[in-house]
């Protein structure tokens, strides 16, 4: 038994540092740790200063311009951005789709896609669920029906997708479609990609209960896609969306995000005072603390041994559902902490506090404008990417074998 | 033994649900979230409707002003998620009634009309829940105050015509004695306001005074005596928040339910698994008990000594804090994506649920409190 990291991987943590330290923008970690805002060019530079260093797309291989890393590399690199406050890679082209099309795309699409989403050019967006298909993902009803006309060989693209973060942004989508509507559920879907800028293509936004907008619906009328836009065989969908599921729950357990924000809510708890002492010494408070700190460093571990597990860089299976359970509660606890920190503070609400260029002052503590809403927004983390239900299922089947 | 309401109360918790009505949550949001953060015109309808007169006793002018009134009152406003200033009125009335003098009850005859619209101004920006943690200073100089410091998070204050504001005349920062209480005009020079919106609907205020001058009419109760008509009016207070908290878990619970009733997920509505049933039931037997919690604050509201009271009114509002964020949680996590939805009503109740946590004190607060008064 030994829990440490090879000099190697602490070398390669090094490096990371140091990179991050040296070329992330003060002004983008400033805003991560403030819980301010990004705005879609923050995201977009980003993406930029990490693909010129070659380090934008991790999961991928050398050949199509991944850095090659291990799985321990691939976590290091993503605990080290978390505690750096680097934004999140835009996760839709480069950790989802990139994946997808290396492993089932042609040629062709390899050629023409894959550059295309390390230099950024297309925005991607992920067209999974569906009002009738959340937790029942199989269940997908929006119809693409093959059609042959003077233009050539195409699908006509008829529903559709709710709960898609930044479709607003998005210049392209991929989607999963019923091609087969006799089949049994998980037979007769097929992978699907759409350009946002077809005519039928609609996008209505969602309003968060933290008032934010991030997730949209995207409606599909009489869409016109290529054939050339499948990804693998025509029905056969369901095994890239597989694939893809298991790359969105890659570092699901978000580790690294979780520890810069128990070092947020610690910097918190030092300086917001009950009865003349900090909360770090308020039995109650302090309680709070130390039990979702230890829960951390479990996870930490439980983490690093399903990584362990994992031979030649591949990715985690049913371990991942464990991962994605108690690293999303833990997540959330903290930010509960947080905002309970806050006292009677949580309640102010200043829709523009959170967005680039407000220059008013806080109302009450530094970090309290951000508290209450990441607090609510954060109630997505056990409902989306799977929610913790499904996963719940998954640990019973694959694991328990129940 | 009988756990029923009067006919009284029963007909008033009907009048208020059919004034409330289905407005829906489209309507109520165009207010809360405004920067009037209430409607002035729904505020008279109830005031009409004997809903403020109800939180007071009739030597005051009001209606009916017992523990369960009040209960009745804003269990009814969280069914709806009212954001009209009832809790002003009621903490600022209950403050002027204890205190009984004849000066003050001119005001506090509007206060229960619901003609005047006031608040408590008394946490402060470092005070974090503690009753007694009271820096505004008041000076006394050839008969008149002068007040100077600061209040936070005061809800409804930019619509408030007069402030009852807690002010240390003598003693340490957080001593029980030297605290007095005065009743100030909102508009009196050297008040000035911060006005911002709350995340649950509604407006608040930073209030700053800076050199308010006030005569020995403005005293509430005596001078340096007044921690004890805070303990009243937050003694109303708190019970009002249960109460409120109450009637938000139920609406939420109900819509829960509904929607696991109605939503269909492999082939099946999701009320089928087991996995939902057994949270479902968790969260009725905890509303259960959170409706206790409530039906004892209002009967010690009434009875008990102003200790013991105190002592249920905590082990209420503790109850309330830590059943509230249950209830939040479970009812977001079981709809799923569409419980994150400003469009739904679930988010809305669930927001105010959890704001309530951070008025009069919280969960750990009132845990605290309880152990105390032991």
């Amino acid at each position: 038994m030994d829990l440490s990291f090879t000099p190697e991987e602490e070398a390669f943590r090094a490096e990371v540092k140091n990179y991050l330290a040296a070329n992330l923008p003060e002004r983008l970690s400033h805003k991560v740790r403030q819980g301010l805002r990004l705005t879609k060019a923050d995201m977009e530079e980003w993406h930029a200063i990490l693909h010129s260093n070659g380090w934008l797309a991790s999961h991928w291989p050398r050949e199509h311009g991944g850095p090659g890393w291990s799985a321990v590399q691939k976590f290091i690199f993503e605990n080290e951005c978390a505690l750096a406050y680097a934004p999140r890679i835009v996760p839709f082209g480069v950790n989802m789709l990139g994946p997808v099309l290396i492993k089932y795309g042609n040629d062709a699409q390899k050629q023409h896609w894959l550059p295309r989403i390390l230099s950024g050019s297309d925005w991607w967006c992920q067209g999974y669920s569906e009002p009738g298909a959340g937790s029942d993902l199989a269940a997908v009803a929006t119809s693409a029906v093959r059609a042959t006309d003077a233009a050539g060989e195409h699908y006509i693209v008829n529903g559709q997708k709710i709960w898609i973060t930044y479709a607003h942004f998005a210049t392209m989508i991929f989607c999963l479609v019923r091609t087969d509507k006799s089949a049994k559920k998980q037979q007769g879907i097929s992978f699907l990609m759409i350009d946002m800028n077809t005519q039928g293509v609609e996008v209505r936004p969602i309003r968060t209960l933290d008032g934010e907008h991030e997730i949209n619906e995207v409606f599909f009328t009489d869409v016109r896609v290529p054939v050339e836009n499948l990804v693998g065989e025509e029905n056969q969908g369901w095994t890239c969306a597989k694939y893809l599921l298991t790359y969105e729950r890659t570092n699901i357990a978000g580790v690294g995000l979780s520890v810069a924000a128990m070092e947020r809510l610690r910097h918190v708890a030092e300086s917001q005072y009950k009865r003349g002492r900090p909360l770090t010494e308020d039995p109650a408070f302090a309680a709070r603390l130390a039990r979702v700190e230890i829960d951390l460093e479990n996870m930490k571990t439980t983490n690093l041994r399903v990584l362990a597990a994992v031979a030649g860089g591949g990715v985690p299976g049913a371990e991942s559902s464990m991962l994605k359970i108690r690293g999303t509660e833990i997540r959330q606890e903290i930010y509960s902490l947080i905002r309970r920190a806050m006292g009677p503070y949580a309640q102010p609400f200043i829709a523009g506090a959170l967005e680039e260029g407000y220059s008013e002052p806080s109302i009450g503590p530094d970090d309290a404008m951000s508290a209450s809403p990441a607090y609510f927004n954060n109630r997505k983390l056990s409902i989306y990417g799977g929610s913790n239900e499904i996963q719940k299922n998954i640990i019973s089947k694959m694991i328990l074998g129940l | 033994m009988n756990f029923e309401h009067t006919e009284e109360r029963r007909m008033l918790a009907d009048t208020l649900d059919r004034f409330i009505g289905d407005r829906g949550i489209e309507a109520r949001n165009a207010v809360a979230h405004t920067s009037a953060g209430f409607s002035p015109e729904l505020w008279r309808g109830f005031a009409e409707l004997g809903a403020v007169g109800a939180l007071f006793n009739e030597d005051d002018g009001g209606l009916g002003g017992g523990g369960f009134d009040i209960a009745v009152v804003f269990e009814a406003l969280g069914r709806g998620l009212v954001v009209e200033p009832f809790l002003g009125n009621l903490m600022v009335g209950r403050g002027l009634s204890a205190a009984g003098q004849e000066r003050h009850k001119t005001v506090l005859q509007t206060i229960v009309e619901g003609s005047a619209i006031v608040a408590l101004a008394h946490e402060e920006p470092a005070s974090r829940y503690e009753l007694a943690a009271v820096t505004t200073k008041a000076e006394r100089a050839q008969g008149r105050w002068t007040l100077n410091g600061a209040k936070a998070v005061v809800r409804h204050a930019e619509a408030s015509s007069a402030l009852l504001v807690s002010v240390r005349t003598h003693g340490n920062d957080r001593d029980t004695h030297g605290i007095t209480l005065f009743l100030i005009d909102a508009d009196s020079p050297g008040v000035s306001m911060r006005g911002y919106n709350t995340i649950d609907g509604g407006r608040a205020a930073e209030i700053t005074l800076l050199d308010v001058t006030v005569d020995d009419a403005a005293i509430v109760g005596e001078v340096g005596q007044g921690h004890s008509l805070l303990q009243t009016s937050c003694a109303a207070g708190l019970l009002a928040l249960c109460a409120e908290a109450l009637g938000i878990m139920d609406a939420m619970k109900s819509a829960t339910l509904d929607y696991l009733r109605a939503r269909r997920q492999f082939n099946v509505p999701i009320g089928s698994f087991q996995a939902l049933q057994h949270r479902m039931a968790t969260l009725l037997l905890e509303i259960e008990q959170a409706r206790s919690s409530v039906i004892n604050a209002a009967a010690a509201f009434d009875t008990a000594t102003e200790r013991a009271r105190d002592k249920v009114l905590s082990a209420a509002k503790f109850s309330i804090g830590r059943i509230g964020t249950l209830v939040t949680e479970e009812c977001i996590q079981m709809h799923g994506g569409i419980g994150m939805t400003w469009e739904l009503a679930l988010g809305h109740y669930a927001k105010r649920l959890i704001m309530i946590d951070h008025q009069l004190g919280d969960e750990d607060h009132h845990l605290e409190q309880y152990i105390a008064a032991r």
